[in-house]
This record gives structure tokens, sequence and C-alpha cells, in this order.
């Protein structure tokens, strides 16, 4: 059993929950991700770890408040109960030095992302954040991210905040920078993902993905979380879920993400409101 | 014992009652419903009580059957039980899902004689007729040696040396992966064939007998092997063959194409078949195929056609060379399981929606026996065709879970990612750490890991009382 000791939105519909897990928050590195069960017959959800504290023992997770498990978790509060937090599960990002490193985050990426370009700037990289959001009331952690990086650029859809546009503008922003970039790292939802590595394959920048498939058991056992990269099979949860986003077969990946949408929505719909 | 006027013994082993074949493939209750006392007691005074038993010798486990069937022969079910707990932790698991055929019952005497005895029916019975009792016996535990010892993985071969090692006085903490204990027991085979109260039960045993469990935690990735040690004085590593197989073909990637892994994990571990009520969401499928002919296959077959789906079993070769038990082979039968031998799938087919809506295949002969003895099928030419499928399930096997061997230095690991272990003890290359079960052997059978892992129990149990360095050779 562990607890919840933060839960709240930090964002319209972005949740930020911080557990109690100490042997979690002593073993995780950067990229990896865990797995909440929140109630006795719930489904098992995977979450990247976004922050964390070996000190305190804690784990931060920002969450997409988007289906019956999320939004059961969204209505729990400090010192409630998870039957399952496990991990941490994934491999590491790893993370060389690599000069120049474009770190891009979207909606939950934005939180994802932190400690990714956290650690690219203790190695000793230049590191730029990009963040992309519809509107700028949807932004956060942008503080945080500026202590971590050498620049932050924002882009929202509707113009409220930095550049108009959406991760489309990837090369023309690329151009604009003071510095060439070596390397480009995406967390965030799969549109985000492709479209940004699709930008990024013609300027030849080496392109990493963190990918957020369907997943059950988080450690190799069933093949659900099963993609295409470089036209062979591989399993997001043990051999990812970082990958080069030129070699990910992404429509593959938006079909096999929505396999259970109908499914998802009866669920959602006929559960109780909280 | 009730008396009886004399009157010629029937010598037939005695058939077990078993739910009508049209109800069972409505419901997930157990199939097979179990002997009655007064069943057991007759089937068990048809035991010869052989000088040199071939059941003994034959068991993987090496029970003492002729002692436990004497005692149900005699109605004294409390001492059966007693006597076959002290040698088998989990004898209702062992009684419903153990190939005794191959095993215990090979070689019996009474095989010419009104068939072997049944002894796995015994032993579910006896296992049954314990849990049913309002207190269940628990044995006197030795004097605590202060040794402690980690149990990796939380299925049969752990779940065996944790009750050895355990009952010999050691401090014992099982880890875990999954938020359930059991491994196989418990996300694998289905309800109908092992009832998870059951197992649950014979899990409890365990914890009343002090063993430590921790689930949700992943050795491997949570603490390392290494770090283990640190606190442990000796470490099993039971962690099973999880890595599922996929045949060479394309189209694996589509929606509605499963591991058989993953479609019984979330219709039994997740309870899937419950859903809406649960939340991990299931499909109705209409149309299943199930590739391969063991009795994981015939598990997936069978659960598909109590969720309503026409079920079909896609077999290269004939329904001789079947790898599943022959009892799990006519159950599938019964319920209404079609069976499609000599056929080879060779490609998943898509709809527009990168969902699978059917199977090419081809027809298969068989040619001469290759060297597992069996005759090899031959592609026939010309012979491809289209069966139509909204859902496909591989159930070919697994490999081991890479997990341990990937994040564990100084293991020496095979060329099928297996644990190298001495067959023996079950000593790997790394001091302190035990193997056994299908990370060591690749994917077998529960009795088979539970034999492997009281043969490690008994290791560790003469390293720990001699301390006496070991490693494998």
């Amino acid at each position: 059993m562990f607890t919840i000791l933060e839960n709240k939105m930090i964002v319209p519909n972005l949740h930020l929950v911080t557990i109690l897990a100490p042997e979690i928050a002593g073993s995780v590195k950067t990229g990896q991700f865990v797995i909440l069960r929140i109630e006795e017959d719930g489904e098992r959800i995977p979450l990247t770890v976004s922050d964390w504290d070996i000190q305190k023992g804690t784990l931060s997770l920002v969450y997409l408040n988007i289906g019956k498990t999320t939004q059961k978790l969204a209505a729990l509060h400090p010192g409630d109960p998870l039957l399952t937090v496990v991990g941490p599960l994934g491999n590491p990002l790893n993370l060389d030095s690599a000069g120049h490193v474009l770190c891009i985050g979207g909606c939950y990426g934005i939180a994802s992302i932190f400690p990714i370009a956290k650690a690219l700037k203790e190695k000793g990289n230049r590191v730029t954040v990009l963040i992309e959001a519809r509107s700028s009331y949807l932004l956060y952690w942008k503080e945080k991210l500026k202590s971590v990086a050498d620049q932050v650029i924002v882009i929202t859809r509707d113009g409220s905040q930095g550049y108009r546009g959406h991760i489309g503008l990837l090369g023309k922003i690329i151009a604009g920078l003071p510095m060439p970039v070596d390397r480009i790292v995406i967390n965030g939802c799969n549109y985000l993902m492709m479209r940004g590595s699709q930008e990024s394959q013609p300027l030849n920048i080496k392109t990493t993905v963190s990918l957020n498939t369907l997943m059950m058991d988080g450690t190799g056992m069933c093949g659900l979380c099963r993609l295409t990269v470089n036209s062979s099979t591989k399993f997001a949860c043990v051999d990812g879920p970082h990958f080069d986003g030129h070699e990910v077969n992404w429509d593959e990946l938006a079909q096999r993400r929505k396999a259970y949408l109908s499914e998802e929505v009866q669920s959602f719909r006929s559960s109780k409101p909280q | 014992m009730p008396e009886t006027a004399p009157k010629k013994i029937d010598l037939h082993r005695r058939e077990m009652p078993k739910q009508e074949s049209e109800v069972r493939g409505q419901n997930f209750s157990e199939v097979a419903l179990g002997y009655t006392p007064e069943l057991a007691m007759e089937e068990a005074r048809r035991c010869l009580q052989c000088k040199k038993p071939f059941c003994v010798s034959n068991c993987p486990v090496q029970v003492n059957i002729p002692e436990f069937i004497q005692a149900i022969a005699m109605g004294d079910f409390s001492a059966g039980a007693r006597l076959l707990k002290s040698q088998n932790s989990l004898p209702s698991v062992c009684g419903r899902v153990c190939p005794q055929e191959e095993q215990c019952e090979k070689n019996c005497a009474l095989t010419k004689r009104g068939g072997q005895i049944a002894i796995g029916r015994l032993e579910r019975f006896l296992g049954d007729w314990e849990a049913a009792q309002s207190q269940i016996h628990l044995p006197q535990l030795p004097t605590p040696t202060g040794k402690q010892v980690a149990i990796v993985g939380g299925g049969p071969a752990g779940l065996t040396a944790a009750a050895d090692l355990v009952k010999s006085g050691h401090k014992v903490v099982i880890f875990e992966a999954l938020h359930k204990m059991g491994g196989v027991l418990s996300y694998g085979i289905p309800e109908f064939r092992l009832p998870k109260k059951i197992v649950d039960g014979e899990i409890d045993y365990l914890r009343r007998l002090g063993v430590v469990m921790k689930v949700d935690f992943v050795v491997g990735k949570t603490r390392t092997i290494d770090s283990l040690l640190e606190e442990f004085d000796a470490i099993f590593v039971g962690t099973g063959a999880g890595l599922p197989w996929f045949m060479d073909m394309p189209g694996n990637n589509l929606n509605g194409v499963y591991s058989a892994n993953e479609y019984l994990t979330r219709i039994n571990l997740m309870k899937g078949y419950l859903y809406p009520n649960s939340s991990t969401p299931l499909k109705a499928h209409q149309k299943v195929a199930v590739l391969g002919g063991g009795n994981v296959a015939m598990d997936c077959a069978r659960t598909a056609l109590r969720l309503g789906a026409q079920a079909t079993i896609i077999y290269r070769r004939s329904r001789a060379e079947l790898p599943a038990r022959l009892e799990e082979v006519e159950n599938a039968e019964e319920e209404g399981v079609h069976f499609q031998f000599l056929t080879l799938p060779i490609r998943a087919i898509s709809d527009e929606q990168h969902r699978v809506q059917g199977l090419e295949c081809i027809r298969m002969e068989l040619g001469v026996p290759d060297s597992s003895g069996r005759r090899s099928p031959e592609p026939v030419p010309n012979s491809e065709h289209m069966l139509p499928f909204d859902c496909v399930i591989h159930a070919i096997g697994n490999s081991p879970n890479p997990l341990i061997p990937a994040t564990t230095a100084g293991l020496l690991i095979g060329k099928n990612g297996n644990i190298v272990t001495d067959i023996e003890t079950g000593r790997t290359s790394k001091d302190r750490v035990w193997a056994g079960g299908d990370i060591a052997t690749g994917a077998a059978t529960v009795i088979m890991a539970m034999g492997a892992g009281r043969k490690a129990a008994s290791s560790i149990h003469q390293y720990l009382t001699t301390l006496s360095p070991i490693s494998m050779d």
C-alpha cells in the first residue's frame, strides 16, 4: 500500500499527484515510469515519473484526467492509499553529452521533460526547452524548467503566449536558435511526438520520443504495448519507452493506442460520478 | 467406515463428476467437481500399496503417494491431508493442473486392471477437504535459524521453495512483480480449471506459516539482486517464462491480436470477464482463432467460448500430436471448441481500421518424424486460403523473463535467455543465488517448477546450515 501526499489540479484537466514510495524513489532514473492501480478490480495505468525526492521518498506524477481510472485518481485526497505503485519500469533515458539538446514537452510531457532537461544540464549540455499548449492558461512548470534550461521557448495555438501555432513551427524555431541543435527529445501526446519527429527528420537531428502505449503488467509479460520500430516489433515497456522518433511506425501506434476507445468511453460513462 | 455387505469390489477407476458440457460452456465455474468422500474412499481402496511404488519415483516432488491414499482408504482424511501437506504445500493446485498421466499415474500397476489409480483426483480431494475444515493444521516450525532467504517471483517454484524453507526455520520473503501472488496460477490458468479461491487458500496457508509476501515489487527494477544480497543470506529466482512468443508472420500488431499471456491476464488477473463492472476493458470478439496446441491454447479457446465467441484452435499438425493434456483436449471438444488441424497461419489480414479480420493459412501434411519424434508438418503447395476471425491469440509459448538476467552481473545466461543452473541443486554461477522453474528450463509445467523449487530449497537449507561457500562449478 502506498500513500498519496498531495493531489491537485495544476492547470485545467492536468493533475499532479505526489506519492510516498521510498523504495521506488530510491531507484528511479530519468525517463522511467510506474504503474498505478487505485482500486480492487481496477485497471493498471502507466505514468511517467516527472520528479522525485530520495530524501523524502516521494514520486511526483502528472496525469491527464481523461478516463475512468484517472478520474477516480483525481478525486483522491492526501492520506488516501493507492493499491499498487510498481516500478521504476522501462529503461532510463541514456543521456550522453550531446552538445545542444532541444527538449520538447506538451500536455503531461511538460512535466516529464523536466527530469530529462535537468539531467542533460547536469551533464554539461546546452539545454533549450520548448513547451507547447493550446493556450497560455494550460502552461505550467515554466519557472521550474527555466531553472534547468538555458532558454525556454513557448508555443501556443492561440498566440496568448510565445509563438502562435503548433509543433509544425519546429523547423523555423530551430533555425532561429543561437546554436545548432544536436539532439531532440520529445515528451507528450502521440501527435506531438509524431509531428515533431516529422519536422526534425529532414533536418537530420536525432530525435528521441518517450512513448506512452497501452500497458498492463509493464514487465514484458503481455505484449499489449508492442509497436513497430524500424520494421521490427518492440515492447515499449521493456525495450523502451524511449525510441528513435524517425523509426517509429506512428500510424500503427495511433491505431493501437485507440484500440479500446469505445470501451474506455463506456467505462467512463458507467463509472459513478465522484 | 460404513459397514458393507460382502460384494465384488468395482475395480474400475472412479470418474470424477463434471459440470455438463452444455452448462459449463456458459460459465466460469470449475468444470471438474471433485470426488465425494465416498468416491474418494472407493478409489483409494483400489490402490495396491506397491512395495516399490513407481508413482513416488515418477513424482517431480517425490510425494509419498501410497501413504496418503492409504489414509483416504481408511477414511482418515485429516491424517491424509497432514501427510500430503508435509510433502506438497499446494495439493489442491497440483491435483488439478499436474499432468498425472505422464508422471505419478504413468506406470501404475493398475493400468491394465481397471485403470491407473486416480492420484491427482485423490490429492485434490484431500487438499480441498482440508481447506473446507474450520481449522487448518499448521505444522510445528523448528527454532528460527536467524537466516533470511529472498524468493523472487510468487509462482509455483517460488511458493514451493518458500514453504520448504520456512518449514526449515528460515525467514522467507517473497517478492512478486504483479499485484497478486501466484504467478501463472493467478494470471494464467483460468478460473474454470483452477478456481482462484483455491490458489488464494494455498497462498494463505504459506502466509500463516510465516512467509512474508511483498507484491508490486519488481526485483531487477525496484531493487536489484545485488542489493537484496546485502540483506539476505540467499536468494532463489523463480521468475518464470514471461516473454511471449508470436508466430513469425505479418499482421501480428493488428488490433485484436493477442499473446496468450495478455488474453488470459486481461481476463483472469484483471477480471476482464466482469467488464464493464471491472475496469480493464475486454472486447466482445465473435470469432476467435487460437494458434498453438498446448494447454495454454486450450485455456484460451475455452475462455473465449465462455465469453460467447466461436473458438477455433489452429494447429499445424494433427490431433495425435497436440501437446496439450488429453483431458483438456476432450474438455475443449465437448464444450464446442473447433479444431482446425494441419493448418498454418501465414498472415493476419487487416480491415480498414487496423483490426484483424482474418488469417491467411496454408494446409500442411505430415512428413517424416523430426527430432522430437513427431512427424514434421510440410506445407501443401497452392493450398493458401482465408479464414475469417476478429481475434487471434498466439499461444505458442514464452521465453524466460529477461528482467533478472538483464540486471544481474555475474549470472551465467544460456542461449535461450535462461539462467544456467546446476540441475540437482538449482545453484547458479553467482554466489548465494539459486534459480529454478521456467526461468531456468524455459516454459514447462507447474509441477516441474515446484520440483525445481524444492531441490533449490534443499540446497539453500544445506548451505545456510553449513555455510560452506558454494557456487556452480
